[in-house]
Formats: C-alpha cells, structure tokens, sequence
C-alpha cells in the first residue's frame, strides 16, 4: 500500500523528469565533391598559408540569440551576423569603409569604368565558377532574384532601405549585373554591397517571394556561398555551423565548424571569454566599464575590442525660432531665433561644452565612447584633424565668458545673461535615456556657470524620432537638442543635411534632414563639388573642409564617437579579425585563424 | 468522482477562454513593439518598418487580431513567431526538453531531498539537526537563485574549472560519456533550483509532521508496541503527506513554465529563457502561447491536486 501511494503521488513530476533532452536531428549528408579551382579572392587576409578545415571548432557567444538567418528578414546584428557565415554581399566593407570584392570579380570604381561618371550606373562583374553550398552555380539570376526579393514591399524585407532610390537591377549576360540609380549617387555601393547586400540563391528562395516570405523554411536554413553552411539551427538557442565544401578558396576558411551559442547576458559572455576561456568571440559586451576593463586588463585569455565608425552623439543648435507664441510659424526656416543666430552665443555653449568629462564618466573613457570635435569622424581619411586645434573645441569656461562679454551679453542679477532684454534661456531636449539625462546634467551645470539658464526635458525615443510631434527631434521646438546620427562609408548623404534645401519646416512636412534650419552658400558650394568629384583624394577634402565649416560656424556641436558596432572580446589566440564599423563584424570570418 | 471531474473540466473552459482574451488585450494595449529591436537604426527607414508591420498582420485591430489567432489555436496552430517566421510549436517543442531536463529534474531532487529531510527535523525536534536544516531552508528560499547560480559559477567554473556554465542544448545523450557531460553541464541550475524548491518544501513535511505526531492515533500506534520507524513512516507521514502532495502537484505546472532567471544564468535554452526574451522582443504569438500553455497545466493540476486529494483523504468526497 505503500508504495503504491508513493507511485501515485509522484506519477506526473516522474513522467516529467524523465524525458531527457535528446531531439536529434538530421543534417543533410553533404555530397558535392569539393571545387578543384578556386579563383583567388583578393581579400586582407593574413599572409600565413592555411588549411581548410584545420582549426577545428571556433566557439562564438551571441547573447543576444540568433532567431533568423537571412539577412533581409534580419532583426538586428545577432541575425545579421550569423547569417554573414552563409550569405555573401557583391562585396564587404572593411574597417576603413573600403570595398573588398566578395561575389564580385573586382571592385566597380570610377577609375576602372566600373562606375559610370554621373555616379548612376555601377557594372559589377561577378565571381565566374562560383558555387552555392547545394551544388548550384551562382550567376547573375541570383543577383536580380535579391533585388526582386528584398525591393519588393509586399517581402517586408528589414533591408528595403538600401532599396531607396535604385531604378533597376538588370543581368546583362551571366557574369554582368548593372545597378542603375534613380538619380546621381555618390554612394553607388549602396545597393549589393556590405549589410543590405547578401545575395539570395534563386533556387532556394523561389518560394519566398511577397507574402511568403514571412513562413518561409529557407530562412532557418539559408543556402549561401559563404565559407559556412548551417548544419543545426535551433532558434534563439544555438547554431552548429560546418565548412561549405564548396567554398570557392580552396584553402580557407580554416575553422572546420563553429558553434555559435545564443543567450545569457553581457555580463556572462565577458566572463565566458575573459576568465573561463569557454568562448572564443563574445560580442556586445555592454557591461559597467568599471567591471569589464578589470576584467579584460586581467585577462590573459582575451582582448577587449573597441571598434569606431561615424556614429556621433551631437548637440544641434536651433537656429529658427521655437518660440511657442509664433504659433505656425514656430521653427519654420524663414523664422530668426533670438540668440542662437549670434555667433558669439554658439561659440560660447562650444567652450562650455565639457566633452572629456563626458566620456571619461559616462562613457566608460574609451569603451563605450571617446570624446571627438568632429561631426564625421570615419573613415579615417575623412576625419579632420584641424578642429582639436580650435577655441571652441577646448572647454573653457573663462573663454565662453569673456566671449559672451564682449558680445554684450551681461549678466543679471539671476545669473543669466541678457542683452537688449532677450535673455539666454534654453531648452534642451533628447530621449529619455540614463545616459543621456547624465549628459543633460553635466552640459547643464557647465552652461549655467556662463550665464545661461537650461530647462532640460526629455521625450520617450519612440516620440522623439517622429515627424509627427511637437516634442520631437524633426520639429525642434526647442533650442538645443542632442541624438546620435552615423553616415554612411560615403558621406554626401550624411553632408545633405546642412544644406539650404534640407531646411526643416512645415513645407517638407518636417522629414528633411536638417533640423538646425542651417543655411550658407559657402556650405552649399562645397557640397556641390562633393556630389561631383570623382577623385577619392579630392573628395576627402572635400569631406574634411564641410566638416571643418559646421564645426567652426557652430552648426552642430559633436561630443562623443560612440562605439560601432559594440564592444567585442575575443581569444588572444584569434587571427585575422578585422572588425569593421560599416559592415558585419563577421565579413571577413573566411580569413580568421588560430 | 467521475461527475466531478467532468463539470470541473466544463468550468475550465470559459475560465481558459477569459484568461485568453484578457491574456491577447494586455498583450495588445502593452507598449511592446516587434520592431522595437531595430531600434533607431537608419538602415530601416520607417516604410521598412511599416512593410514588416503589415507583413506581420499587426496593422489589423487588435479584437480582429484576436479572433483570427483564438480560432486557429482551437485548431491547434500557435501561428508563427515573429522573429525566427519559425512555428511556434516547434519553437516550445525544441525548448521543453531542456526545461525538463533541468527545472524537471530540479523539482524530483528538491522533493527527494526535502521529504527525509523535512520527517527527519520534524522527529529530532529542536535537535542540532532541525536547527542546522531550519538554517538551510530559509537561507534556501531566502537568497534569490540568480544569486547562488553566480556564486557556484564562481567556485565551480572559474575558480576550480570543473563545470561548464554554457549549457549545450544539442548535446545528444548516446553512452556514458555524453551522460556524464550532461550531469556536468546540468548539475549547478539543477543544484541551484532544486535547493530552492527543497526548502520551500522542507518546512512544509516539517510543519505537518509535527502537527502529526503528538496526536492521539499515533499515541496509538506507539502503545501497540510499533517500532519507531513504522510508526513515523507507515503512520504519521502518510496523514503528513496528504497536503504536501497536493503542493507538489500544484508546482508541476511551475516546472513547465521554466525557470526563468536561473535559465538566463546558466544559458540553458529552456521555456522560461524563451518567454523572457520573446516579452522582451514583442514576439506576442510565442508569448500567448506559453500563457495559454501554462494556464492550462494551472487548471489540469488544480484538479489533479483535488482528485489526490479525494484518494489520499478517504474522508474527503466530491459529489
């Protein structure tokens, strides 16, 4: 009786505990014989010779798990980049922003004649013998199959963007594709190249285009001519990758398999890699500086990984009238605000601007940001070196006041500076973010002390990003706001925001770029001859001389480089790795090596 | 009984369909967005946005939303997750047997370990025993379990490097070896979770022993000439026993929902990691279905602890 009782009581958490965990699953036998001639990729891979296969596995932590692999159902980094093993892009952008040919046979250029002079055609030559991991050859379908799928807005693909603006992509025979744009482009590696750009096999996507797209299996299981092929997927969990046979270099990729786990958090992947040595590669370590930098100086298992590309936090000075009693007319371009027009005023709140403090103590001094004075600071030949030698890019709080001195603008009994009765009072609106109020209260103490007085106020993200509300970044209804905005490896897109045209107002139903109401014919002119120039030479200075402008007028006033894409820590063993602001961190993972 | 059980499972069903619906519309009127994870990232403009919105039906009203999704969960179809376009049955199919594997065999160790241990305190009352297991269990429930995982990752992976604390789901049990890197792999979140379920329950088979044990049957029991042993177990436990069964099978459900904290910690891809994250993502079919899931192993054990109840307790009837 009583054991009887006991078998009963305990029936159903038995019958429970016992189902172990034992799902097996059933990869395809790979069959294909491995492609006798590769042709040879010029790529920046390490000059040591390596043996496909060698390496064994690499162990790489993402806890931000993997859900999807395909690039353009892509919800993020942590899809984009494991899918980055399988699906490659015409071509990959390295660390400096620059073109490396992935299926592409060479880079298009204007020099090569791969780019038509009015920056409207580029003739990409694909890769010839190229094979997807099934088997299949790769040709020029594939490439107008992508440009069908991913532009077409019934797919809902996360990479429709890079879409804007392209008038065609047509075959021209197998190995000839031409992208045609709309209307001139400076940056015509826009559309194939880099994260938007990984190209489909029209072979296994064919029943995913439209409303398909969104139940479609080969999503899970992504055929692709990358180094890698999916072996296991188990969604938001982990994905067992094996070597593509059919990778076109013969010798590479040198990791037999890797292992890509999802989950946890950043903290357990920094000791994952840092102390425990479990994991080769963890990615977004966003942990408390004060925690990770001990961590990874004690560490002699890896390194810490602090990439930078053009993603700038910025202070925008409103240079129309926010005035409420204005009523329409509120912010609109041909409006004059009453004091941020004096450029005496804008110099000032520059020198007050503690930047250093900033990034020492929000930042994480260099691991989450580093201080910069410069609004575009990638690639590397763009980024001016002639604004840290500038006034305004010094804090100096006797400069700001003796610079509002002699302007005229005196103090008051209150503190607060006036002249003529205007008096300098600002608001100054961002998103509500920690990090940001912190930012808010120091620029805010500091501005105070030369004589202006800060109402701060800040907005949820997803209010501020609209163009729809009065308390969002489009408007501006204030006098100073702050945000964080990245260009692209070309930065005409990114300058077109400073220009008379982009002027933001009721007109353009407040969707253009430039929020500060900025307008200079000597701005416009450089940007003229910046959409235009061919010259890669030319077209730095170019870059350089609009930045340097926007500086010194106190357009905007840059304050942090912040990271790109993330802090990342990696195996001290690790060769090869290149991590590149502008592309997926993996885009290279054919050439790393032990 | 058979009566009861019947009318009982008929009240369960308006009972599931409201928790269904109420379920849908906080899910709806929440301010969590599928798309929130693009964040502000100027790679996805917001006609991209709006595509996948439209994509992913969420352009409908929410009560249209609803019916659509209620009538096809009658058919057994939890739809596809937004995220992985994966189904959601397979997604919750692939994660249960982790969950089992860990917070299911964390609750047998947990009731293993607490029904001797609680008899044993409850007999030796007051003794050094009953203070040094009083201890454990309170300080057992007391410290959060995110908290001990991290101290035995601590001891035991980075310190002395003996356990693993990234649990391998596609490990495949096929010979000792295997078994042995599962216990490896398994043995903190089991340890972790099993000492917190062995507390809470420790103090319960106490408490209900010494209830038992000064009473008059097993007063009884003793003057017959019983040895010790058969008195406190053939006797005084099996009354003891009556709620403490009863709890336990109130638990099982808990066991299916995961363990969500201590899943995060010790990167087992259980039911309780998925729910978390799919909140977190604003993956709304996985989440309703976990609920609904969840709800319905609520209502089943509730009953199953009622029908214990009546075999276990003769004097109990349901009529």
């Amino acid at each position: 009786m009583g054991t009887k009782l006991w078998s009963r009581a305990f029936a159903v958490a038995a019958i429970a505990g016992l189902t172990f965990a034992a799902c097996g699953s059933n990869a395809p036998a790979a069959t294909s014989a491995p492609t006798s001639a590769a042709t040879t990729a010029p790529t920046a891979a390490p000059t040591v010779a390596s043996q496909r296969g060698a390496g064994g596995d690499l162990k790489i932590l993402y806890w931000q798990a993997p859900t999807i692999l395909n690039s353009h159902q892509s919800t993020g980094t942590k899809d984009n980049d494991p899918s980055r093993l399988v699906m490659e892009p015409l071509a990959a952008f390295d660390k400096n922003g620059q073109p490396v040919a992935r299926l592409a046979a060479e880079v298009p250029t204007t020099q090569n004649g791969g780019v038509s002079a009015d920056f409207t055609t580029v003739t990409w030559k694909l890769k010839q013998g190229v094979k997807f991991s099934d088997g299949s050859a790769f040709n020029a379908d594939d490439v107008v199959f992508t440009y069908t799928y991913m532009c077409d807005a019934k797919t809902a693909a996360s990479t429709f963007g890079a879409c804007d603006g392209v008038k065609s992509v047509t075959k021209k025979d197998d190995n000839t594709v031409v992208v045609a744009y709309k209307e001139s482009n400076p940056f015509y590696y826009q559309w194939g190249v880099g994260l938007n750009g990984p190209i489909l096999s029209k072979n296994a996507w064919k029943d995913c285009l439209g409303e398909k797209a969104k139940t479609c299996p080969t999503d899970q299981k992504p055929i692709g001519t990358g180094p890698y092929k999916v072996k296991e997927f188990k969604a938001g969990d982990v994905i067992l990758f094996e070597l593509n046979e059919n990778y076109r270099d013969a010798n590479k990729p040198f990791f037999k398999t890797v292992t890509w786990k999802g989950g946890g958090d950043a903290a357990a992947a920094a000791r994952a890699v840092f102390q425990t040595g479990d994991i080769d590669y963890a990615w977004n370590l966003q942990v408390e500086a004060t925690i990770i930098k001990p961590m990874a100086a004690a560490s002699d298992k890896a390194v810490l990984a602090t990439p930078y590309g053009s993603s700038v936090e910025r202070i925008l000075v409103n240079r129309a009238d926010p005035t409420s009693s204005l009523g329409d007319k509120r912010s609109e371009p041909d409006t004059k605000h009453p004091f941020l027009t004096d450029k005496a005023v804008r110099r000032a709140l520059a020198m007050a601007t503690d930047r250093n403090t900033v990034a020492q103590q929000i930042y994480g001094d260099g691991l989450l940001g580093k201080a910069t004075c410069n609004i575009l600071t990638a690639p590397e030949p763009m980024n001016s070196k002639n604004t840290a030698t500038l006034d305004i890019c010094k804090f100096d709080l006797n400069a700001a006041n003796a610079e509002l001195d002699k302007a005229g603008w005196v103090k008051g009994a209150d503190g607060v500076r006036a002249k003529g009765g205007v008096k300098l009072e600002i608001t100054y609106q961002t998103t509500v973010n920690a990090v940001r109020q912190k930012v808010q209260d120091i620029m805010k103490a500091n501005w105070e002390k030369v004589g202006f007085k800060v109402t701060l106020k800040s907005v949820p993200a997803d209010v501020f990003f609209t163009n729809t509300s009065p308390d969002g970044a489009n408007k501006f209804f204030a006098d100073i706001e702050m945000f964080t905005n990245s260009g692209d490896p070309d930065p005409t897109s990114y300058f077109l925001a400073w220009t008379c045209a982009q002027a933001n107002g009721k007109a353009a139903n407040w969707q253009n770029g430039g929020y500060e109401r900025y307008c200079n014919p000597d701005y416009d002119a450089i940007f003229a001859q910046l959409k235009k120039e061919t010259d890669p030479a030319k077209r730095n200075d170019l870059a350089i001389k609009a930045n340097d402008l926007l500086i010194s007028d106190v357009v905007v006033i840059p304050i942090i480089n912040r990271i790109a894409p993330s802090p990342t820590a990696y195996s001290k063993a690790l060769k090869g790795i290149d991590i590149s602001p502008w592309d997926s961190e993996m885009y290279n993972i054919a050439d790393w090596s032990k | 009984m058979g009566r009861f059980i019947a009318r009982r499972l008929l009240i369960a069903i308006p009972t599931l369909v409201a928790i269904s619906f109420i379920m849908y519309a906080i899910l709806a009127l929440a301010p969590i967005d599928p798309l929130a994870s693009f964040g502000a990232d100027p790679r996805v403009p917001p006609e991209a946005r709006e595509n996948i919105r439209r994509a992913l039906g969420l352009d409908q009203p929410w009560p249209i939303r609803y019916v659509k999704w209620f009538t096809a969960m009658l058919q057994g179809d939890f739809g596809i997750s937004f995220m992985s376009h994966s189904s959601v049955t397979t997604l919750i199919a692939q994660r249960l047997p982790n969950t089992l594997a860990v917070v299911g065999v964390a609750y047998l160790v947990g009731i293993a370990v607490a029904i001797p241990i609680g008899i044993l305190s409850a007999v030796r009352r007051n003794s050094i025993t009953d203070h040094v297991v009083s201890t454990f269990a309170y300080a057992g429930f007391s410290v959060p379990t995110f908290f001990t995982g991290i101290v035995l990752i601590i001891i035991f992976t980075i310190k002395l490097r003996w356990l693993p604390f990234i649990y391998d789901s596609t490990l495949k049990i096929t010979d000792l070896g295997s078994l042995g890197s599962q216990l490896k792999q398994s043995i903190m979140p089991i340890a972790v979770l099993g000492l917190f379920d062995a507390a809470v329950l420790t103090r319960y088979v106490r408490s209900e022993m010494l209830e038992h044990l000064p009473l008059d049957y097993v007063r009884t029991a003793r003057a017959k000439g019983l040895g010790e042993r058969v008195v406190v177990v053939r006797h005084a436990l099996r009354n003891s026993l009556i709620p403490v069964v009863t709890l336990i099978a109130l638990g099982v459900p808990a066991v299916f929902a995961g363990a969500i904290v201590t899943e995060q910690v010790f990167h087992v891809p259980g039911i309780g990691e998925l729910l978390v994250r799919s909140i977190g993502n604003g993956d709304t079919p996985v989440v309703s279905a976990i609920v609904m899931i969840f709800a319905a192993l609520v209502v089943v054990f509730n009953l199953v602890a009622d029908v214990l109840y009546a075999v276990l307790d003769p004097r109990i009837r349901y009529g």
